[in-house]
């Protein structure tokens, strides 16, 4: 009966504070009756998650458009899913206009937060952390929206993922912004996704710091229209923890920035420190592919003004310290393999493979010195980043 | 545990042949179309009346048992599937894929471990077919053994399995029942497709009037007791498609892995065939590739069926133990295949 009152003042004004307000605390039964409030939850309600550690043993799910689930801090409310029994994350969501806020996910068995065909989606002020820092066994990803429309990642803290801490793939319209990720393999990847502004981040202690990738055999391929621009990006400096079989498992200690594949990529105002292999490093494709439908090269990518402190000083790289030598004691900061078309402002010092053909390693390689030209046009940054309703969510 | 099951689905057979046989002339209505239909969540299995005597799992005569050629694994649970359709309305089959099932029927299963007076059921899942759409819920039965009750958030039981293991037996919650049971956003039924329905059901139930026809390409999956008859083959297909190809399949829940696990799919890089993973993660292990020509042990594929921890085990919902049967079916076609 309150139900259908408020269903019916919903209609009428549309305000979403009428929304219905479903509380949860920790303690005794916490997996069901959080998962009870994800299931019977309605379009508006919110699920206010109060402050303590909630010992879960299954992922949670939730389905239904336009909720809210709110918690008392990232430090403040905690699901634990250390002894988690079954499902491939923490915690899925599958349904639209939906926003995560304010709370923390400690030790998901596979993955932390994972929204799918989830559009209009924020995440804001979480925490996904496996406690025991770098690991193999750790899950893949922290946060990880995938084939949606509509992504906003904003003040979120990751640590510990082996794949990426913050992964966005086959998605449109997405922003990343103002979240540390901390040793994980990748710290932020935008993964056969376009349209994304990954802007005022921190990325450090992780293998490689931010990641553009566009990869083959995928339904949704074409990444391109990124902009990663004001983050500070330093001493991505661990020992590459990924299972071999996935593509980050290939990224080299000590990668700040990486684009591989893509197009029209824009990278600005970063301040990248402390990364020993690379600080900026535009590559195509490595593997050979068959997937007709895909482009496996970088092309128009801008390597606008940044900070260096420095290049790569200890780089992971086959014939590392003969380079080395070769550069005068270290590598320039921009690495490039001399496949697809890079354009470069000012005078950022970098270096180049000059390989001729993609996917065939690096043998025929012949480092010189980066002779890139300067962008033809401005960059266009029509479209680019999540939609603004998305953060005007944040103030509610 | 093998002879017991085929007894029962012999059982089942028979019983199926009975209610069609009393079909005529027409029975008194014992299910609850309101029920299904409805707009509420019925909280006890009872209140649908699919069930003369539902500890026996004995149904009314309007609700149709049936089995699957190849089924899917659930820690070697014995299962008892029924169809029921609304007065009125017939089933409608095209071709190889799922049967068309009119608004106001319902499929039932329910799930069980045990032989003889030791059986107990554990769950019954019920998939509604409403005017806006399906609906799929979890039914938990009572210690007595006498009605289930609606159990939204799942539940975990302990018990042993037929083979001896003692487990943690998840039974889903209503959002989990989609992650198997999603397609391009909508919840759509998984068994009973015309290619895994056995080919002397289908008759009968075009004979007494529930199905309109007899579908083209029914009764091609193996009988997974006689997959020995099979090519090699057919019987991995068959497993994959029953056991995988809800999630690995475009629209569903997996779509985004690339992986198209279907039985009609015939794209060697779809079914993972020097396919690399796309967000494995850690369940890749120390592998490469999805599927490796001959070399099973290097097979990304092979490798989630057979470690059992979660993060890394597939399917993800569904099941605590390894499968071996299906191990074995989906090691041999690998092993099988041509090297590159």
């Amino acid at each position: 009966m309150i139900r259908t009152a408020i269903s019916a003042m919903l209609l009428a004004s549309a305000a979403p504070a009428l929304a219905e307000i479903h509380s949860v605390a920790p303690g005794e039964g916490a997996q069901e009756r959080l998962q009870e409030a994800l299931i019977l939850a309605e379009p508006g309600d919110e699920i206010v998650l109060a402050a303590g550690r909630y010992e879960l043993t299954d992922g949670l799910s939730l389905d239904v458009d336009g909720v809210t689930v709110r918690g008392a801090g990232m430090d403040g409310t905690v699901l634990d899913f250390t002894t988690q029994a079954g499902a491939g994350e923490g915690l899925l969501v599958t349904s639209d206009n939906v926003t995560l806020r304010d709370f923390a996910m400690e030790n998901p068995k596979g993955d932390g937060i994972k929204s799918k065909g989830a559009d209009n989606i924020v995440y804001y002020r979480i925490r996904v952390t496996w406690t025991r820092g770098p690991h193999p066994e750790n899950g893949a990803y922290a946060i990880y929206p995938v084939e949606s429309t509509g992504v906003l990642v904003d003040g979120v803290k990751v640590t510990g993922a082996s794949d990426a801490g913050i992964y966005v793939g086959q998605s449109d319209r997405i922003t990343v912004r103002n979240s540390i990720a901390e040793a994980n393999v990748a710290g932020i990847e935008i993964e056969n996704s376009r349209n994304a502004l990954v802007e005022h981040n921190i990325a450090t202690r992780n293998t490689g710091g931010i990641l553009v990738f566009d990869l083959p055999d995928l339904p949704v391929m074409g990444g391109g229209n990124v902009i990663v621009a004001n983050n500070l990006v330093v001493a991505n400096d661990t020992a590459n923890f990924a299972p071999p079989g996935n593509i980050v498992a290939g990224v080299r200690r000590g990668t700040g920035i990486m684009v591989m594949a893509n197009e029209d990529v824009l990278i600005e105002n970063n301040i990248l420190s402390g990364n020993p292999t690379a600080p900026v490093m535009v590559i195509a494709y490595v593997q050979p592919y068959d997937d007709e439908r895909y482009n496996p090269l970088p092309r128009g990518v801008v390597v606008g003004q940044n900070t260096f402190d420095g290049g790569g000083y200890d780089p992971q790289l086959e014939g590392g310290e003969m380079l080395k030598a070769a550069f005068g004691g270290e590598l320039p900061p921009v690495m490039w393999d001399g496949l697809g078309s890079l354009y470069v402002t000012g005078d950022a010092p970098g270096w180049s493979l000059n390989l001729t053909e993609q996917g065939k390693g690096l043998g025929a390689a012949q480092p010189a010195p980066l002779a890139a030209p300067a962008p033809e046009a401005e960059f266009d940054r029509t479209g680019i980043g999540a939609p603004a309703e998305l953060e005007a969510r944040l103030s509610r | 545990m093998k002879f017991g099951t085929a007894s029962l689905l012999a059982a089942s057979l028979l019983l199926a042949g009975t209610v069609i046989a009393r079909a005529t002339p027409p029975p008194e209505q014992y299910v609850n179309d309101a029920a299904i239909m409805d707009g509420g969540l019925p909280r006890l299995l009872s209140d649908y009346g699919f069930f003369a005597d539902a500890p026996a799992q004995e149904p009314v005569p309007e609700v149709h048992p049936y089995r699957l050629n190849t089924p899917l694994y659930s820690d070697g649970a014995d299962k008892f599937r029924f169809i029921y359709r609304p007065a009125g309305a017939q089933i409608s089959a095209s071709g190889e894929g799922l049967l068309d099932i009119p608004v106001g029927s319902a499929l039932i299963k329910t799930f069980a471990f045990g032989e003889g007076k030791d059986r107990r059921l554990i769950e019954t899942r019920v998939l509604l077919h409403r005017a806006d759409g399906w609906l799929a819920l979890p039914y938990l039965w009572n210690e007595e053994q006498t009605d289930a009750r609606l159990a939204v958030a799942g539940a975990r039981i302990d018990l042993t399995t037929p083979r001896g293991e003692a487990i943690s037996y998840r039974v889903p919650n209503k959002n989990q029942c989609k992650e198997c049971h999603g397609l391009d956003r909508e919840v759509v039924p998984i068994g009973p497709k015309a290619r895994n329905l056995s080919g002397d059901w289908l008759e009968q139930m075009v004979a007494a009037g529930h199905i309109d026809r007899m579908p083209q390409g029914a009764d091609r999956l193996p009988l997974w007791e006689h997959r020995g008859k099979s090519s090699v083959e057919d019987a991995a297909r068959a497993y994959l498609d029953v056991n995988c190809a809800h999630c690995h399949r475009p629209g569903a829940t997996a779509s985004n892995s690339g992986l198209d696990l279907r039985w009609e799919q015939d794209d060697a890089r779809a079914l993972g065939i020097m396919k690399r993973p796309t967000a494995a993660g850690r369940g890749a292990g120390n592998l490469l590739f999805d599927v490796v020509p001959g070399d099973p042990d290097a097979s990304i594929l092979l490798h989630r069926m057979i470690v059992n921890e979660p993060g890394v085990a597939m399917p993800e919902l569904g099941k605590a133990t390894v499968d071996e049967e299906g191990v074995e079916a989906v090691r041999k076609w690998i092993a099988g295949m041509e090297p590159r």
